[in-house]
């Protein structure tokens, strides 16, 4: 940890110093604002790129760690670190927010300071989620963040943009408010707030929780992040906080908040509570389907450009979902993978649904139509980021998609099967779409003297369309990388000691009690195989 | 002349208690011939600071005074710097208010520190009829405090509203003392309990511990003994009913956890129950009330009947961390709710004109530092990180985790959510709507900046840092508990 110093820490808070470079500017400044909001960005992605080549590959622990006590009563540390989970969310935020600024270069001009400090605060509150491994500093950073997208909708959205606004912070607060109380009454059992102290004392039985706490808990945790996510039927205020948020507020909101959801499944209800979570998995996975189908279903009718590409959202995230609860470790790397290449490309989508806003001030489809005419090259980049959504083989939105299925085929057939009919259908509404804006004739007068990208949105979809190729090229170089993290993942899912007739309940495949006891009754052939198998290593 | 040393160290116990008074007096006495009547105002805020001098020289003569009607511990150390801080700032705050007001007067401020030394002797009482004596002291000015505008309809019937269910209410605690005294024969807080932990609980003790709940639950405004709060709320001078909702609450809360916490921890069955309802009705009538106004003096009213129901969930912890999560949430709580009254203040103008919350719209851009400080304490007082309602909330449902409290803890957090609902509102029209009415680019006194200043950095000291406030509240009440 010594080489690194507080280089997680400079990532997380980097953003702060451009807030009071901000605030330090003449209030008409706004050029400077911009550039100096950008330099930021584009300061912290750098930074962030130096966690690539200290990041070990084979560890599965916590990297470049930092603990320091902050709150003495009751014991709450500043406690970061990330692993092969949280890497590359962590570059995802770092990479969007440059682009976000970037695109809100010329449509925002009203409150242009306030604007962007805003969008730099959120940056350290969403880079704060993915490296925060105390529970009371992640809750802290989870609330932190709400203020400033709520003010990013609020002020900046279009119509109904308070109503949207309030409809965010609400579902928002239900579901974490209820996690803040599990937080605490974690805290009460364990007598810790650090991840890995619980982990520990959970996993050697030291802490014993009974089922139905386990439930109620895993049910407080899981309802905040499945309203992040949004898992249906939670995902109602999902279109109206995309449809009247700023284009940099959606790219955000898709790029990057929607996987906190899925990242804190991941992180905590996993690990904390794998027996609730195995019992759980088939309900889970059932409304993951429903999201996905319902999700690309709904979105083949939408009129609204981003309307339809937030519900692509649903029906992506479901798909993320399912693959966390198949509890392979495939899956579970397809998940990460999904979660990352649809912040690229769905954040895409929506730089591209801004640039036509800025255009022409609405996001309605009929009002567009044979666009490929006068923006030739915007259109080309379009349909790039459609076929990179709908995960066209050797673009980005494949390899996630294609690991989940896998993984999940292994467990669950027939989830595999209902949840492959969204691969279909996402082909069809994307498709479509792009056929209904950038095909045919100039179907609207209006449209016909557009002027095509400009200098400033080509660099930011070239930026785009190198990470979408990138991605969907060289995934092994992500996948290596997430791979211990998620096996460690799996392993910390063991309970030895944990109750007798709920696991002898389950299913037990390829029991190999002489190579690995514990691990063997949990799940079946592949994944004891990856578990075993991480055992063995972790024996030598 | 020969003062005995015990005399000597008798004075030091209430040394504060000593300075406000005579500031107050001095005020009452050198008014007359003083026409500069803000002069009268620095008096008080200089006796208010010595008064936190006071506090100081206390602190090194812990112990009881006075044959054990007083006492100075962590705790009553630590609920005398709450009320007098909150004095201090609002004898900042009203300066402006007053002149504007055409009423800057000398006993405006004399009052207050006699409500304040009332409050004093209420969270350093060690026996019951010392305490109704700081509980009168504190009710009958601040009832006068009430009407202080007195050519205002409002202001006035907010006095008489308060006098009158007031008097009712210490009548109420009088008569609990009294049944208390019949059913152990002792009035000492500390003698109570030794004869409680003895003796079971004859129904003389049932009635009287009933009635010292309900005249105490008037006065903290907890529901079902809240009506009166949010006319007197409205109608009192606004830097008053800042001063209204934040110390005799802290004050109040204080004697009530000496008195159950210590007398009355024996036969805590009798009143767990009463606390946990009231705790809950208080969570759901202060919010849904909330919900509804459209004044923000109101609003704020029953906001803080809501929060006096989240105190109550720590309250009902029944235990040290409980009491500690109360001492801090107190503290957090009278800095935000001050605050915010604070900016009603300002905001307000002459005559209290613009108090409905749509007269806000625009603020954001008009008046952006005022707005961003009405922002913090309101996200605060709805719980959000970084300020010090989100820790004192946090501390308060860990007590009542602790204490296995989980579904109280749940309607509590429930509760939080529908109080992000108006608190935000409020945000929505200072930010989001367009102006409706022309914000005049009024002078804010500098005396009620440093009073704003004092508030927000307090709220975010306490957010960002609480240890050292929690530790000491923890350790206070440790010590009283442990006795």
């Amino acid at each position: 940890m010594a080489p690194h110093g507080h280089l997680l820490t400079v990532i997380t808070f980097l953003p702060l110093l451009g807030v009071l470079a901000l605030l330090c500017l003449r209030a008409e400044d706004h050029r400077w604002m911009r550039r100096i909001a950008l330099a930021t960005g584009l300061a912290d992605f750098v930074i962030s790129l130096f966690l690539l080549p200290g990041f070990h590959m084979t560890d599965a622990g916590y990297q470049f760690r930092e603990t320091v006590s902050w709150i003495t009563v009751p014991p709450i540390f500043y406690n970061i670190g990330v692993d092969g989970i949280s890497l590359f969310l962590i570059l995802l935020t770092t990479f969007l927010t440059p682009l976000a600024i970037l695109c809100s270069w010329e449509s925002i001009t009203v409150r242009v300071r306030e604007f962007f400090i805003m969008m730099l605060v959120l940056e350290v509150g969403l880079i704060g989620v993915f490296v925060s491994l105390d529970l009371f500093l992640f809750f802290f950073f989870w609330e932190v963040m709400l203020i400033p997208m709520y003010f990013l909708i609020g002020i900046w959205g279009h119509g109904r943009r308070i109503y949207a606004a309030v409809k965010f912070i609400l579902y928002t607060m239900v579901g974490s408010i209820l996690m803040f109380v599990a937080i605490i009454w974690l805290y009460n059992l364990t007598h810790s707030f650090e991840l890995p102290d619980i982990l520990a004392a959970l996993q050697s039985g030291a802490v014993q929780v009974p089922i139905k706490t386990e439930l109620l808990m895993f049910g407080a945790f899981f309802l905040a992040f499945a309203i992040k996510v949004p898992l249906f039927p939670l995902h109602t205020w999902l279109p109206d906080a995309h449809t009247e948020a700023p284009t940099a507020g959606s790219v955000i909101l898709a790029g990057v908040m929607l996987k906190l959801g899925t990242y804190g499944m991941l992180r905590f209800c996993l690990p904390l509570f794998p027996e609730a979570s195995h019992r759980l998995a088939p309900f889970i996975a059932t409304l993951a389907i429903i999201g996905i189908v319902y999700g690309a279903l709904v979105a083949m009718v939408q009129p609204n450009m981003k309307r339809l590409i937030a519900y692509t959202s649903v029906s992506h995230l479901g798909f993320v979902v399912l693959g966390i609860f198949a509890f392979s470790s495939i899956s579970i790397q397809g998940a990460i993978y999904q979660m990352i290449s649809h912040g690229v490309s769905t954040g895409g989508l929506f730089l591209v649904a801004g640039m036509l806003y800025d255009r022409r001030h609405t996001y309605e489809i009929k009002e567009y139509g044979g666009l490929a005419t006068p923006l030739p090259n915007m259109m080309s980049f379009f349909l790039f980021l459609c076929l990179s959504s709908l995960a066209l083989p050797m673009l980005n939105g494949f390899v996630g998609e294609f690991l989940i299925l896998v993984g999940v085929f292994q467990q669950h057939a027939a989830w595999a099967a209902w949840a492959t009919s969204g691969a279909v259908l996402s082909a069809i509404y994307l498709l479509w779409m792009y056929q209904r804006v950038a095909l045919g004739e100039v179907t609207v007068d209006l449209n016909d003297g557009l002027a095509d990208a400009s200098p400033r949105e080509k660099t930011i979809l070239v930026i785009v369309a190198i990470a979408v190729l990138f991605m969907g090229l060289a995934s092994p170089l992500f996948t290596r990388r997430m791979q211990p993290a998620t096996e460690n993942l799996l392993h910390q899912m063991d309970r030895p000691h944990s109750s007798g007739p709920v696991l002898a309940a389950r299913p037990v495949a390829v029991p190999l009690p002489a190579i690995a006891p514990a691990a063997a009754p949990r799940a079946s052939a592949s994944a004891v195989v990856n578990v075993s198998a991480t055992a063995l290593e972790r024996a030598h | 002349m020969n003062i005995p040393y015990e005399q000597l160290e008798n004075v030091c116990r209430l040394a504060p208690e000593i300075v406000l008074c005579a500031a107050g007096i001095l005020i009452m006495l050198i008014d007359p011939f003083i026409a500069a009547k803000r002069a009268m105002g620095w008096l008080g805020f200089a006796g208010t600071l010595v008064a936190l001098a006071g506090i100081w020289v206390s602190s090194h003569h812990q112990g009881t005074a006075y044959s054990g009607v007083i006492v100075v511990d962590g705790f009553s150390l630590f609920m005398h710097a709450v009320v007098i801080v909150v004095a201090a700032l609002v004898i900042l705050g009203s300066f402006h208010y007053l002149d504007d007001e055409r009423i800057q007067r000398g006993e405006y401020y004399a009052l207050i520190l006699f409500a304040v030394t009332g409050m004093c002797i209420l969270s350093g009482a060690n026996e019951l009829v010392t305490a109704f004596l700081g509980l009168e002291m504190s009710s009958i000015a601040t009832y006068i405090l009430a009407g202080f505008r007195r050519t205002s309809m409002k202001s006035n019937e907010a006095s008489l509203k308060y006098f009158l269910l007031g008097s009712f209410a210490t009548a109420f605690f009088l008569y609990g003392i009294a049944m208390v005294y019949g059913a152990t024969g002792q009035t000492g807080i500390p003698a109570v309990a030794a004869v409680l932990a003895s003796a079971s609980p004859s129904s003389l003790l049932v009635l009287g511990v009933g009635m010292m709940f309900v005249g105490l639950g008037f006065k903290v405004v907890i529901a079902p003994f809240q009506i009166y709060a949010p006319d007197v709320y409205e109608g009192a001078p606004t830097p008053v009913t800042g001063l209204l909702s934040s110390a005799p609450k802290a004050a109040t809360f204080a004697l009530m956890l000496r008195v159950f916490y210590t007398s009355f921890s024996t036969v805590a069955p009798l009143w767990f129950w009463a606390v946990w309802i009231a705790a809950v009705l208080s969570m759901v009538v202060g919010n849904l009330a909330a919900l509804t106004q459209t004044n923000i003096k109101r609003m704020l009213a029953y906001s803080s009947i809501a929060h006096a129901g989240y105190i109550m969930v720590a309250f009902a912890a029944s235990t040290a961390v409980g009491m500690a999560a109360v001492l801090f949430y107190l503290a957090a709580y009278a800095l935000m709710k001050l605050g915010a009254f604070l900016v009603v203040t300002e905001l307000g103008g002459t005559g209290e004109k613009r108090l409905e919350i749509n007269d806000f719209a625009g603020l954001g851009t008009q008046q952006p530092v005022l707005a961003a400080c009405f922002s913090l304490f309101l996200l605060s007082l709805l719980g959000l990180p970084l300020t010090g309602g989100f820790v004192g909330k946090f501390y308060a449902f860990q007590a009542g985790l602790d204490s296995r409290l989980v579904w109280l803890v749940v309607i509590a957090a429930l509760n939080t959510v529908v109080g992000a609902y108006y608190y935000l509102h409020v945000i929505v029209v200072m930010y989001f709507n367009e102006p409706q009415t022309e914000f005049p680019a009024q002078k804010t006194g500098t005396e009620l900046k440093l009073a704003l200043l004092a508030c927000a950095v307090g709220v975010i000291y306490l957010g960002v840092f609480p240890s050292r406030v929690m530790h000491f509240a923890y350790t206070s009440a440790q010590t009283l508990l442990s006795r």
